[in-house]
């Protein structure tokens, strides 16, 4: 038997012997995901769960394990995934910690940093959110104002974020501030902020579908140590970037994993009239399904593509700078068409005469408006893909 | 399955290339429209590409061809659509030799296949009509019984390189009503038959079609292709075949169209500025890049289905999406293309008003989008 069997084997092992009766149901509703941090309640499946998997570092597969990591090669990862897959059990923890700043500090962090948060964020110990946007930087983002002053071996913070995901339920923030005011990118710095300090105040904001995990955070005299800089003052914008690309990925991946791949016609089924031959009754939105349906399979395919050129040992190609774009657009017109075949029943806003799935679509196709604004909006995808991929001048 | 192309086929991409740009550039086409050239296409170019192979690429070597794949083919095709080239590939391989090779006995697969793969012959298919649209069973031409063979009459419009064509894949009643599923047969047919009239039509976008007409035109027992009554399903595998590969030639079409528009962008000067540096212009060009991008995806993946031999639900199934989707990224990115070219875009002295013209061809060529749509909703059962 091989290195990679013998490791197969003994994971599916493992994994049958140890994963709780209560993570091996598929999860029902996104409260159910496990995020870690120390404001989080979960049942206690899952946090027997968490703990068991990050005491072998298999919350972050394939980070060191020098800090906690799991260490394994990504063979062994894909395998892990695999079994994982099989007996259809939940992930252990999920988060900006693993997705995002967790490889950022790997990458370009001190060994201070790594010793420090690495192993916090493996254990989940410690939520993250991303304190980016500012009311008066949107798509123009380096022009972000939140100041950061320089005073003995601190940072002081004045300032306000906004559309700070789960920022009331989390306990550290990286965040981007203003340590230059002469220059626009090249005075920004990237800064790790313990959020249980004086002068952080967090509010959740209302949207236009009701509740949402979006926050603002207002500083006020908040102290930062200088030692959790990542990588040099006013040096901030290149690790910003970096990270948009990982949370630009993180959103195709979640259209690609859309939750049911017959969910259109199952309600069309259910709302619009029967036609011939068993058809759907009405043409024009038999049509419209069609159309989102063959959208979504040649979208599907191309990040099929782009895997396979990964994988055949080329650089990722042109068709990435489309996945944002296109994805999230795709998945407006699918929630809009949603609304539209349940009709009269796609209206509810709440209370009776409503299912709560037919109040959850309202909900969703408001939700979805906000997909074609946030990690940098569709008209920003665009400039990228004109300036960069077309070579279109300024 | 992997959607990226070998180094084989990147090779072959790249003498196919050549090819086409050094012996096809675009106003070849329009010289031979202008020329009112019978046979539409240049015979000498046909012979290059037999030489290299390309006619016999989907057919097996026993039979003289190549015994390579549809990617393989779907290569070729693409570099092909670049440059509008009109040799008559579509009649002969991708119709033509599918149908034989689809529905033939060894006998006919011998007598037909080689001289294909040599360049020596040219075939068409001979399935639309004046009312039939987009539906292959809504025919009338009949085929009845005569002695030991049959006696064909009709009238088939829209046969693509039926102008060259020496043997038509004929479809005609032997049975049932326009539109019935069963009782269709196909036929071969020779050009030189008594009773067959062909003429030239001279579409928008200059590529060859002709008309067929059929005067009680008799044929033996062995010109059946496929087995009486078997026509209809033949049809719609060979079609299926036709549409695919089509979508590769729209794929390539596109894709230079577009290439011609971003390079315009880049060089046009209004304002003092290149007119690519306006927004309102930008944003169009990338979502005519989106458009490129997702059509090579399915064009890939419905070769890909062929090459592994998929079952026909779901050949049908991705030749309808193919379809659907070039179809309208075509459009978008021709009509854009005159639209960004101004008023030279509309003259006919400027080659982007030529993928225009067989943007809407191929719209029609097989089915239009609305067409490929509902078949894909049938096939998914809806």
């Amino acid at each position: 038997m091989s290195d990679l069997e013998a490791f197969r084997e003994e994971t599916r092992r493992w994994l049958d012997a140890n994963a709780p009766a209560g993570v091996r149901t598929p999860l029902r509703s996104a409260d159910e995901v496990c995020w870690g941090g120390r404001k989080g309640r979960y049942p206690d499946d899952v946090k027997r769960w968490l703990a068991l998997m990050a005491e072998r570092g298999w919350t972050a597969p394939t980070w060191p394990r020098a800090y906690g990591g799991g260490g394994l090669t990504k063979e062994q990862a894909k395998i892990l995934g695999e079994e994982m897959g099989r007996s259809k059990l939940r992930p252990p923890l999920t988060g900006f910690g693993l997705e995002m700043i967790g490889p950022l500090i790997l990458q370009v962090g001190t060994e201070e940093q790594k010793r420090e948060h690495i192993p916090r964020i493996v254990r989940g110990e410690i939520r993250w959110c991303q304190g980016y946007s500012e009311p008066g930087a949107g798509s123009d983002l380096a022009g972000l104002q939140t100041r950061a002053v320089r005073d003995g071996d601190d940072y002081v913070l004045n300032g306000q974020k906004v559309w700070t995901s789960y920022g009331d339920k989390s306990d550290w923030m990286f965040i981007l501030v203003r340590t230059d005011t002469t220059t626009k990118h090249a005075g920004i710095t990237f800064l790790l902020m313990d959020m249980d300090v004086p002068g952080v105040s967090v509010q959740p904001i209302k949207l236009i579908s009701g509740a949402s995990p979006f926050c603002e955070t207002f500083l006020t005299d908040v102290r930062v140590p200088r030692r959790n800089v990542v990588g040099e003052e006013n040096g901030g914008w290149n690790i910003a970037k970096m990270l948009l690309r990982f949370e630009r990925n993180m959103i195709a991946d979640v259209f690609k994993e859309r939750e049911d791949k017959s969910r259109l016609l199952t309600m069309a089924r259910r709302y619009l009239p029967a036609g011939e031959g068993g058809r759907v009754g009405d043409p024009i939105l038999r049509d419209r399904i069609t159309q989102v349906e063959i959208d979504q399979a040649c979208l599907d395919l191309t990040l099929a593509r782009s895997r396979d050129r990964l994988k055949a040992g080329q650089p990722p190609g042109a068709e990435t700078s489309i996945f944002k774009l296109y994805g999230t657009e795709l998945n407006q017109r699918r929630r809009e068409l949603m609304v539209q075949i349940a009709g009269p029943q796609g209206l509810g806003w709440e209370g009776p005469g409503y299912a709560p799935e037919e109040l959850g679509l309202v909900r969703d196709w408001l939700r979805s408006r906000g997909n074609t604004i946030e990690g940098g909006t569709s008209e920003i995808q665009l400039n990228i893909i004109a300036k960069q991929v077309l070579g279109l001048p300024d | 399955m992997s959607l990226v192309l070998t180094e084989e086929q990147e090779i072959l991409q790249r003498t196919a290339r050549e090819l086409v740009q050094s012996r096809s550039p675009v106003k070849r086409l329009r010289a031979l429209r202008d020329d009112k050239d019978g046979d539409g296409f240049s015979r000498a170019l046909w012979q290059e590409m037999a030489q290299l192979g390309w006619l016999g690429i989907v057919v097996p070597e026993q039979y003289g061809g190549a015994g390579m794949g549809w990617r393989d083919l779907m290569v070729v095709l693409e570099e092909c659509g670049r440059n509008l080239v009109p040799e008559p590939i579509t009649g002969t391989l991708v119709l033509g030799a599918t149908a034989v090779l689809l529905g033939g006995t060894e006998a006919q697969k011998q007598a037909i296949l080689p001289g294909v793969a040599a360049g020596e012959r040219f075939l068409a298919l001979a399935y639309q009509e004046p009312t039939s649209r987009y539906d292959h069973l809504r025919i009338e031409a009949r085929a009845e019984r005569a002695g030991a063979g049959w006696k064909l009459t009709g009238d088939k419009r829209h046969v693509l390189d039926g102008q060259v064509a020496d043997t038509f894949v004929v479809s005609a009643r032997t049975g049932g009503a326009p539109g019935d599923a069963t009782g269709i047969t196909c036929f071969l047919v020779h050009r030189d038959a008594p009773g067959v009239t062909v003429e030239r039509q001279w579409r928008v976008d200059a590529r060859g079609a002709a008309t067929l007409r059929l005067d009680g035109v008799t044929v033996s027992a062995e010109a059946v292709l496929g087995g009486e009554g078997q026509g209809g399903a033949l049809l719609e595998r060979t079609l299926d075949r036709g549409t695919i590969a089509l979508c590769a030639e729209m794929l390539g079409a596109m894709t230079a169209c577009f290439e011609m528009t971003l390079d315009y962008l880049k060089t046009r000067k209004q304002f003092g500025v290149p007119i690519g540096s306006f927004q309102a212009l930008k944003h169009r060009a990338a979502r005519c890049f989106v458009e490129t991008e997702l059509a090579r995806s399915i064009v890939m993946a419905a070769h890909e289905a062929l090459d592994a031999g998929a079952e026909d639900a779901q050949v049908a199934r991705l030749a309808g999406i193919a379809k659907a989707r070039c179809t309208e990224g075509f459009l978008l990115i021709a009509n854009e293309g005159v639209q960004m070219h101004g008023g030279i875009g509309m003259t006919d002295e400027h080659d982007v008003g030529l993928y225009l013209k067989r943007a809407r061809t191929a719209e029609m060529q097989f089915g239009d989008a609305a067409f490929h749509r509902d078949r894909v909703a049938r096939v998914d059962g809806y």
